[in-house]
């Protein structure tokens, strides 16, 4: 019983950690007012560009840094339709994502199959021993520890720091931060890139630690449900964790109840983590007000200065 | 140390032009300010003042022009250079940020982290000082409108400005506000800080400035002393056009039959930044035009949403057109019942802007014009309705087939109104029949309004210009925190017990109407 709760909690923060990754990026973007639907993109495209490095140099750490990579070079091309030659973000989101999948597999085709080296665990002699508690919190790699450091200097550089008024006061009002002086398409390059820096670190989690694998479209659509977590979280970063949490809990039951046999098709079971999460999201913020209080007011709205 | 004693004035533009697009904004404008000065900057929409307002705060580069500001020749680069300068900025719609608080808002106006040092009570100083109190915390979509704009000038004051744009400051306050904030100015222009002053309304400009420049279409057109001219001068100056009163019309007789109520109207705002409507109940009897003033903000954009059916309150009965119980019906139910509704918003309410004028005809007056034949949209019929809209209003545009936004501000209200008037509607409200229009189009739309009335349909205008309401309506009501207080006549009312009202003061009248029931 308690292997099953260790390997529980275990798995559960490994499968949350690319979501997490990915949707601390978007609530960037999404809180300076772009809204980049080419996260699961920029993810493949680091999911790949991590594990061929990490293959052919055989050093993960080079891989993930590829990754990182990757991602802001997808984002700034993003950046550049979307901001500079102000395309609509909604149809550019998409076409990322679609190019993110297609480069993906194409560079990816010589490399299914074959293994890369791993992320290795952290392991503290004494901690990471002791039973139940080791594992679940001093197991895991160094990814997953980032992620949820990450998360909190966003949510603290967000609510507490002069940075992150500029951030909520680009989304809340371009014109206004304009007016101010406030240089708002470089500010959203940053975000965006940044965006995309995250979502690649999520690739390079899925294929060099979660499943060290390249599979095609291995994200599986969490690139997707990272944007639906921030929304759903009304760009929260709490309700954020709590989203990729759960997710990351039904992902691991749905593949228990699988293993136990149950006659439930699996493909229903495999979507139970995306559907459950999305439904207790909608459930947790069905409160349309204060979907709009948080929501930052110039999502989706390309700015240009009058000149 | 290069400045010198200060000399000479503090701002002198010569030859400023900018090309827009299809339009000359400012074609060679010329524009001084003095030290100490209180500087109105007069015209009408689409005079230019806006363009040349924004050219002196970096926003707008122009084509062509001078500018020497405080004895040096700048080409000012963007509104944080024009703030170095000492060139402050209080925009007409708020350069805001809704979820931030007061401090939080005031901190992004300020450069550098030294800037910010000891904000907290810097910010109450200055507002004390000035007579603008603000409590630093507070969440600005909280605030009201007259709050918001000392928001500004606080943040603009903190940095030592020495000029001052206003840009239609008290368009959105109270008159006591309006006395307070005129206090405010004198102090700051005897202190060296000069001000420029935008508005519309001349009595104010003749109280409070010392000089005037007045654009139309983009050029100067004179400069003179406020004082010594009287508004109507000045305005014919303005429009190069005489002005005459609108007509005054008897009033309804007391014995004509209700065509509008609204019986403890009970609605929660959608909006979160929002305000309930609190057991709003009215009367309107055919012929007669109710005036809902109050301050932007108060419930007259849920009010507006009510009466047109985009919000449904709940129980029928609460608003009854013309005795049918109407209120759970949507915008196009209560069209067929002879209601027509023009919202605040031109662009995107109540035109969508990329459609053509016909389009848009066609998207109200359907039902009531009958423009639907089998499920198919009768063009003929649909362009003759617009053509119609366009020749009886006077709507400036090239025909039916030009596109709502290629029209100014004031020939699409014009149409707009003129949509609905030829409706022939037994019920009209009308959110701001006349927000940034200018004085000929609103007259029109004034006489217009007083027409459809004289025909006997009940008029419901809510304004934020007290003004309009003054010249327009029979009966005033004021609506604040989402509550309307209970309608006096026009010639009962004055500027200060409106105002009082609109300040969310108590409402003597409501008692006084009791004990007469």
């Amino acid at each position: 019983m308690t292997a099953l709760l260790v390997a529980f909690l275990v798995s559960t923060i490994a499968a949350s950690t690319p979501l997490l990754l990915a949707a601390t990026g978007e609530l960037i973007v999404e809180k300076v007012g772009v809204l980049n639907l080419g996260v699961e993109g920029m993810m493949l495209a680091g999911a790949i560009a991590g594990f061929a490095t990490a293959n052919q140099t055989g050093i993960t750490s080079l891989g993930v840094l590829a990754a990182v990579a990757a991602g802001i070079a997808l984002s700034m091309l993003f950046a550049v339709v979307s901001l500079t030659l102000q395309a609509n973000q909604t149809a550019t989101g998409l076409a990322l994502t679609i190019f993110g999948r297609g480069f993906s597999a194409l560079v990816g085709a010589g490399y299914v199959g074959i293994p890369a080296p791993t992320l290795p665990k952290i392991h503290l002699p004494v901690l990471s021993d002791i039973p139940v508690l080791g594992p679940v919190i001093f197991g895991h790699d160094i990814l997953v520890y980032l992620a949820l450091a990450i998360l909190a200097v966003v949510a603290w550089c967000i609510r507490s720091t002069h940075l992150g008024l500029i951030l909520r006061a680009v989304g809340d009002s371009h014109d206004a931060a304009h007016a101010l002086g406030y240089a708002v398409i470089p500010i959203r390059y940053a975000a965006v890139a940044f965006g995309g820096a995250l979502a690649g670190l999520a690739g390079a989690y899925m294929s060099l630690a979660y499943t060290p694998l390249w599979a095609q479209d291995m994200t599986a659509g969490r690139g997707w449900v990272a944007v639906a977590l921030v929304t759903f979280s009304a760009w929260r970063p709490f309700w954020l964790l709590i989203g990729a949490w759960f997710f990351g809990a039904l992902m691991y039951l749905s593949l228990y109840v699988q293993a136990l046999g149950v006659a439930v098709p699996s493909a229903l079971l495999s979507a139970v983590p995306y559907i459950g999460t999305v439904v207790v999201l909608v459930l947790i913020s069905r409160d349309a007000r204060r979907i709009r209080l948080h929501r930052p007011a110039m999502l989706g709205r390309p700015f240009q200065a009058r000149v | 140390m290069t400045d010198a004693a200060p000399s000479g004035p503090l701002l002198t533009m010569t030859g400023m032009t900018k090309q827009y697009p299809g339009c000359l904004a400012n074609d060679h404008v010329s524009l001084t300010v003095e030290r100490n000065q209180i500087h109105a900057l007069l015209g009408e929409n689409g005079a230019g003042k806006s363009t040349l307002v924004k050219i002196i705060y970096g926003v707008v580069k122009p084509d062509e022009g001078h500018i020497v500001w405080d004895g040096r020749k700048v080409a000012i680069q963007n509104p944080g250079h024009a703030q170095r300068l000492g060139i402050g900025m209080v925009f007409q719609h708020f350069s805001l940020f809704e979820a931030l608080t007061v401090q939080e808002n005031i901190a992004l106006g300020l450069g550098s982290a030294r800037e910010r040092v000891g904000l907290r009570e810097r910010i109450v100083r200055i507002s004390n000082e000035y007579g603008l109190p603000l409590d630093p915390d507070r969440v600005v979509h909280d605030l009201s409108v007259g709050e918001r704009q000392r928001i500004e000038i606080v943040r603009c004051l903190l940095q030592n400005p020495k000029l001052l744009i206003m840009d239609e400051p008290t368009s959105v306050l109270t008159p006591s506000e309006v006395r307070k904030l005129f206090v405010t100015l004198r102090r700051l222009a005897a202190e060296g800080c000069s001000i420029l002053y935008i508005s519309h309304k001349l009595e104010e400009v003749r109280a409070l400035c010392s000089a005037a420049t007045i654009m139309r279409l983009g050029k100067n057109v004179a400069r003179v002393i406020p004082a010594e001219k009287t508004v109507k001068e000045l305005a014919e100056i303005m429009i190069n056009m005489d002005l005459h009163a609108p007509t005054p019309r008897p009033l309804a007789p007391s014995s004509a039959p209700s065509r509008l109520v609204l019986n403890k109207l009970t609605i929660r705002s959608p909006n979160h930044f929002g305000t309930d409507l609190k057991d709003i109940s009215l009367s309107l009897k055919g012929g007669e035009i109710l005036g809902i003033a109050g301050i932007a903000g108060n419930g007259q954009s849920e009010l507006m949403d009510a009466l047109s059916g985009e919000i449904l309150a709940g129980k029928p009965d609460s608003v009854l057109i013309d005795g049918v119980p109407a209120g759970h019906m949507g915008p196009h139910d209560r069209r067929r019942i002879h209601g027509c509704f023009v919202p605040e918003e031109r662009n995107g309410h109540g035109a969508v802007t990329t459609m053509t004028l016909a389009e848009n005809a066609f998207l109200s007056g359907f039902t009531r014009r009958a423009l639907v034949r089998f499920g198919v949209i009768d063009t003929k019929k649909t362009a003759a309705f617009a053509e119609n809209i366009i020749k009886v209003f006077d709507v400036r545009t090239t025909g039916p087939k030009a596109q709502a936004r290629s029209l100014s501000g004031g020939n699409l209200q014009k149409f707009l109104v003129g949509r609905e008037v030829l409706q022939e509607p037994a019920v009209l409200a009308i959110n701001q029949p006349t927000w940034g229009v200018d004085a000929g189009a609103a007259l029109a739309i004034h006489e217009a309004i007083m027409a459809l009335a004289a025909g006997g349909a009940a008029v419901m205008i809510i304004s934020q210009d007290l003004d309009e309401i003054f010249v327009l309506a029979d009966r005033i009501a004021v609506i604040a925190g989402g509550r309307v207080s209970a309608p006096v006549l026009t010639r009962d009312a004055t500027v200060e017990s409106i105002g009082r009202l609109m300040g969310g003061g108590s409402a003597p009248a409501a008692a006084g109407e009791m004990a007469v029931a």
